[in-house]
């Protein structure tokens, strides 16, 4: 006996034909090497490379030469190497007080302004998601804005503006508030500000994606459950964002605590950070074993929060502030 | 509704239809607008406390927005929503005695299970030991005890829909709204976690509201159902009242299978109508649900299980008509026959496989009679 099937039957037989149709090839072996291996060899040529050539001269000698260290192998015969090792260089960084100095205060520039940035920049990315999507869209774009102006440039108006006769000081005398000009810049508080001005977006971004992605029946199921929109805010918004938080702390903390031009232009002739530091050991004094030191320690400061927040980011689990569902 | 009003009188009236009851959930001409669009239109109904009431219709109809007004996570543009007496159309969210389960679950994914659950209650300010005998037992009822230290993130959908369930429900709110509750489960667990949520529902009395787009669903698990199409309610009542008797061509070709055809009142009865429809080729008797002036044009419709088929002749004038088998889909238990009328209409018939398909007696392009009993067929007016 016949039965014709109806239409809607036929579906099954699309099922099958795209079950046995054959899996896509597998990408050439040689395009997968090709891609895990371009990044390891650039970050061996300009990462790894530069960096035991500074390890290198950490661990020598100062001379008068050029360059102005000893090299830590040299040849005397065919038999014999002598080897010059010193860790005079490091033992020098914690006797000597003007180190210490430099790095407790770059240290402490450093968490202030994160600290800072991580206050309004959170106030702004929750701001931000919370205007309609036509005028986020300028906001934003307004914010990466003062990124692409120059670094240099941005930190100049700031001079403008505070200096002695600068535009801050003239209305404040105009109006009769102060009667002499005050001397804002040549402090750490003007050197944090700028620190605060120029890495703000770098807060802002981060923690702006994860906001932006959060589920928002999350918050609409806590208000639901019977919690006030600020107890809402501590207990659900701002741990989802945590992973947002983290990066934005981290880029903002590692690129502020060996900050040069900041300190350099809107700081005083005794703001001493890791920085300047650098700077003064590597062209002033030419010392530069010591300086490499300096930055030796430096990347090792940098790197430990990365690793311990990392860590952190990985035990939270994959959060990432939104439900796969 | 012939046949059906001895009936009604003999047994006990439900809640909804007894006149002394108090409405429960109370919506009075709640409208919504968004913008331009005209989401609700002064919508007006009561539920019962210890429903499950269920909410009925396409995807943009708005029984969503219906459900979050009722939540308190969107304000009507007008109208009123009571909650056991009270006015709590300008209430927060976070004050309302209600709860909601959502379709995404919302678990909030940085928490443990016990945490999630205990999120709401510790709002009211419960003692700790007390909110562990409260999540034991909740989590035993939604059988998921020994979950407590489980990450939400670990969870299958079918548990995530369960501690979203839970979680809510341990407030033990006054009425415990269901986004879509069931939408995200595959089809074996969404009919197994149907009855298990009357089970929790009957154990508790809670008032359900629950949204669905499912008919199957809807008809399963409500006491009384509700469909809605394009911000209005179509029609409420129960789900064999709603399949039985629709008051709308919208509502009968939403809710399952019909045949329906064009035809004209040519005597009315005390309890019956004539018609007479061209497509048939025969008058009708038929049930009607309202008054039917002579001469109306009229949509009688007929469910396909409804319909019989037979090789021979019924003895009978009325009630049946001729036609061609033109496909037989064979679905396991029952197979629907698509025969083709004189005019060419395509009126289908349900018919459960008692005998194995080679045992049947008409086959594709015999010719067949269908008929149908009287009070089987509904009369539409709109």
């Amino acid at each position: 006996m016949k039965i014709k099937l109806p239409s809607f039957f036929s579906k099954e037989n699309d099922i099958t034909k795209s079950l046995l149709k054959v899996q896509p090839v597998n990408r050439s072996t040689l395009y997968n090497v090709l891609c895990a291996l371009f990044p390891n060899i650039w970050l061996i040529l300009f990462f790894l490379c530069p960096l035991i050539i500074i390890f290198k001269i950490s661990i020598s000698t100062e001379v008068y030469t050029i360059p102005p260290f000893k090299e830590l192998f040299s040849i005397i015969d065919k038999y014999s190497v002598n080897v010059y090792l010193s860790i005079k260089n490091y033992m020098e960084l914690i006797a000597d007080s003007y180190y210490s100095t430099a790095f407790i205060n770059s240290i402490l520039l450093a968490s202030i302004s994160t600290v800072l940035c991580l206050i309004f920049g959170f106030f702004i990315a929750h701001a931000l998601i919370s205007i309609k999507s036509g005028a986020r869209t300028i906001l934003l774009l307004l914010i990466s804005l003062s990124f692409w102006t120059s670094f240099l440039l941005r930190i100049y108006a700031w001079i403008n503006l505070l200096s002695f006769h600068g535009i801050v000081n003239s209305l404040l005398l105009k109006f009769h508030i102060i009667d002499n000009p005050i001397r804002f810049i040549g402090n750490y508080g003007t050197v944090c500000l700028g620190m605060v001005f120029c890495y703000l977006p770098f807060m802002i971004f981060p923690i702006y994606s994860i906001l932006e992605k959060m589920d928002v029946s999350c918050l609409e199921a806590a208000a639901d459950l019977g919690s006030r929109p600020t107890q809402t805010f501590w207990r659900i918004t701002f741990p989802l964002s945590m992973p947002g938080i983290y990066s934005g702390c981290i880029l903002v903390f590692s690129t502020s605590i060996g900050e040069f031009v900041i300190p350099e232009l809107l700081g005083g002739p005794d703001t001493l950070t890791l920085g300047r530091v650098l700077w003064i050991e590597f062209f002033n004094n030419l010392n530069w074993p010591a300086a490499s030191a300096v930055a030796i320690v430096v990347m090792f400061i940098i790197i430990l929060p990365g690793f311990i927040f990392q860590k952190r980011i990985a035990l939270s689990g994959g959060i990432e502030g939104v439900q796969t569902t | 509704m012939p046949g059906g009003g001895s009936n009604i009188a003999m047994r006990e009236p439900e809640i909804w239809e007894d006149i002394h009851s108090n409405p429960y959930i109370k919506i009075e001409d709640v409208s919504k607008f968004h913008g331009e669009t005209n989401i609700l239109k002064e919508i007006s109904f009561s539920v019962y406390k210890g429903e499950l009431f269920s909410l009925l219709g396409q995807s943009g109809c708005g029984k969503t927005t219906l459900l979050r007004i009722l939540a308190g996570l969107d304000a009507p543009t007008s109208g009123k929503v009571i909650i056991d007496g009270v006015d709590v159309t300008n209430w927060p969210s976070y004050k309302r005695p209600v709860n909601m389960v959502f379709q995404s679950y919302a678990l909030f994914p940085h928490m443990t299970v016990y945490q999630n659950i205990a999120f709401g209650l510790r709002q009211e300010g419960l003692i700790k030991a007390a909110i562990d005998k409260r999540i034991k037992e909740i989590l035993a009822l939604v059988q998921l005890s020994g979950f407590e230290e489980k990450k939400t993130t670990q969870l299958s959908g079918g548990q995530k829909q369960r501690v979203a369930l839970a979680r809510s429900l341990a407030k033990l709110p006054k009425l415990l709204l269901l986004d879509e509750p069931l939408a995200a489960l595959d089809k074996k667990l969404r009919e197994q976690t149907q009855f298990e949520l009357v089970n929790i529902q009957e154990r508790i009395g809670i008032t359900f509201i629950l949204v669905t787009h499912d008919q199957e669903e809807a008809m399963t698990i409500s006491t009384r159902m509700a469909v809605m199409d394009d911000g209005r309610i179509k029609q409420i009542g129960a789900p064999h009242d709603v399949y039985e008797f629709p008051h709308s061509r919208y509502v009968a070709e939403f809710i399952g299978n019909i045949n329906m055809f064009e035809g004209i009142v040519v005597e009315q009865e005390l309890d019956y109508v004539l018609v007479e429809v061209p497509d048939l080729d025969c008058w009708c008797y038929a049930a009607h649900t309202g008054v039917v002036p002579l001469g109306t044009s009229v949509n009688l419709a007929i469910r396909p299980e409804k319909v019989m088929i037979s090789t021979v002749k019924p003895a009978y004038p009325r009630n049946w008509t001729k036609g061609v088998v033109k496909e037989i889909a064979y679905l396991g238990s029952i197979s629907v026959f698509y025969v083709q009328l004189k005019t060419g209409k395509i009126m289908t018939a349900f018919t459960t496989n008692l005998l194995r398909l080679s045992d049947r007696n008409f086959k594709w392009e015999d010719v067949v009679y269908l008929f149908w009993r009287a009070e089987n067929s509904v009369v539409l007016t709109s």
